[in-house]
């Protein structure tokens, strides 16, 4: 499989994004909590740039045994990336919607060999 | 095998920019071949409290326009001079364009929301926009009703001195302060026929209901001038109704529908179709899913109680389905089924018009209309641009770029026909 080459490993700091644009694509590399990401920048929702906007963890809801609601917090355990257009928000790990299961982004491997990065198409 | 990105973007380092967040609108325009497709946007906003101390420079009385500009310089472009809300518009930062777009560069002239504004059309492949302001559409709940119509004309001024007058592309329907009659009957006397006026638009967030006899003089202008009259939507969270709801997404999905409906209920019950039956009217920004369900609610009592409604003589859906809506927001994304019965039920090929809504956060692209399976060419061109052109009776104008690609291919196509001759 193909690889292509994004940039130097230490060139890509943590909490940074770089657009690697190959033939008509443009494939985000995301770097977050030390580990690289790489997605299709393009979002199912209108087709917005979904690698250029924030990494946010999910917001959860916190309820008592009795049901009762106590307010929100986040998540330690999960990150999202949110697509900067309309703020749909995709599972940082998997690429899955989380609005809607039947969306996800295209997902691609990270490489990092040598200090280099590259990505698997 | 190793092969090399045709270009590696830094986001650490890259200014925010219009033109880049709407890279890959531009690309779904070239991809769809825009070119030769009108599209007007009739629902667009500029951030109008920007520009607060400019406008407040257009404030007649000279007491008012010294609290203005004293709030301008308190407020450094922000101001509570004017009613304002709760939000959330931005989802906490994750729409990223509300906090970033302050550090967007601009030249010094045109004035910075022309140059957005064609920063945004352009990606879009938008030729023409109609502009509304953002916090004035809470304007209509001034508890000083001269107020409402002092800040409305010193807008509307400063929009056509600064704006309308100097980019053909942008047009707007005017601020009309319906809170005071004979002001709205000055506004459409004093811009009714100036460059990129193209109709009056009340803020349906108010309390004076739409049918008092009052109105019946701005209403009756405006049909003999042919121009349109539009329900600008949003929302009050601190109705008594509203403000049961805790969160924004809540107030949100409601807010912007029940105003309207309100005011097109009222419009419909009182006959005003039957006493107008020329004047346009259009309905803005409550998306479509609000029609089908007031059709139906409307239809079932009208047959029980059509003494009520003595002036209509045709069933509710009727009437609503003469009138003129925006596309934007577009729900029923997950339902093409749902969507293509409400545009059929609203005559969307005739009725429907494109907008964007843009930059607000849940705007549309052109692709959202273009993509649809179930619409005939002529349906998407009518919804596009061409209905827009009809209802505001102008001239297109198309956009530079586009301009430029059509002569590009002409002259490609001139060189290949010399060639093969
Ligand atoms: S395009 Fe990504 S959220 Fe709409």
């Amino acid at each position: 499989m193909p690889e292509i080459f994004v940039c130097n490993a230490s060139d890509l700091g943590e909490g940074n994004v770089k657009v690697v644009a190959v033939d008509d694509r443009e494939i985000g590399v995301i770097r977050h909590k030390g580990q690289c990401y790489a997605y299709l920048n393009r979002c199912p929702h209108q087709g917005g740039p979904a690698c250029e906007g924030v990494r946010m963890p999910k917001v959860e809801a916190v309820l008592n045994e009795e049901r009762q609601f106590f307010g929100h917090r986040f998540s330690d355990t999960e990150d999202h990336i949110v697509c900067p257009w309309h703020g749909y928000e995709f599972n940082l790990d998997t690429g899955n919607c989380i609005g809607d299961a039947a969306l996800r982004l295209k997902r691609y491997d990270v490489v990092e060999r040598q200090d280099s990065l590259y990505v698997v198409l | 095998m190793d092969m090399f990105a045709n270009n590696v973007r830094d986001l650490a380092t890259e200014e925010f920019d219009t033109s880049t967040l709407l890279k890959n609108a531009a690309r779904q325009a070239d991809a769809r071949n825009y070119d030769d497709l009108f599209i007007m946007d009739v629902d667009s906003h500029h951030y109008e409290n920007e520009s607060f101390g400019q406008i407040a420079e257009y404030i007649d009385d000279p007491t008012v326009r010294h609290l203005a500009l004293s709030k301008a310089k308190i407020g450094g472009g922000r101001t509570n001079f004017q009613p304002s809300q709760i939000g959330f518009q931005d989802v906490g930062g994750r729409v990223t364009r509300y906090t970033r777009r302050k550090t967007e560069q601009t030249p010094p002239s045109p004035h910075r929301d022309i140059t957005l504004a064609r920063r945004w059309m352009d990606a879009m492949g938008v030729d023409m926009a109609c502009l509304f302001p953002t916090p004035m559409l809470h304007l209509g709940m001034h508890p000083q009703v001269e107020m409402e119509v002092t800040l409305a004309r010193a807008y509307n001024r400063w929009l056509y001195e600064t704006v309308l007058s100097e980019e053909r592309r942008i047009c707007s329907m005017l601020y009309l302060p319906l809170n005071d009659p004979d002001a709205s009957i000055r506004m459409i006397e004093e811009f009714g026929g100036k460059q990129g006026v193209v109709g009056f638009m009340v803020t349906s967030t108010r309390y004076r209901p739409i049918f008092d006899n009052a109105y019946m003089k701005v209403y009756r202008m405006l049909e003999e001038r042919g121009l349109p009259l539009s329900f600008h939507a949003g929302y009050n969270w601190f109705d008594q109704s509203m403000s049961q709801l805790n969160r924004f997404i809540s107030v949100h999905a409601l807010g912007f529908t029940v105003f309207n409906m309100i005011h097109l209920t009222n419009w419909i019950v009182n006959g005003l179709p039957e006493r107008f039956p020329k004047l346009k009217v259009m309905w803005i920004e409550s998306g479509l899913a609000w029609l089908p369900f007031l059709m139906q609610r409307l239809d079932s009592e009208y047959m029980m109680r059509s003494s009520e409604a003595p002036l209509l003589k045709r069933r509710p859906s009727e009437y609503i389905a003469d009138m003129y809506y925006s596309s934007q927001p577009m729900e029923m994304v997950h339902n093409r089924k749902a969507l293509e019965v409400t545009f059929e039920m609203l005559k969307a090929e005739t009725q429907l018009l494109y907008a964007s809504d843009y930059p607000h956060w849940d705007m549309d692209l052109p692709s959202t209309i273009y993509d649809l399976p179930f619409l005939s060419k002529q349906g998407k061109r009518n919804i596009l641009g061409e209905t827009a052109l009809k209802l505001f009776n102008i001239e297109p104008v198309w956009s530079e770029k586009k301009l430029r690609a059509r002569e590009a291919k002409a002259r490609a196509a001139g060189v290949g026909a010399e060639v093969g001759a």
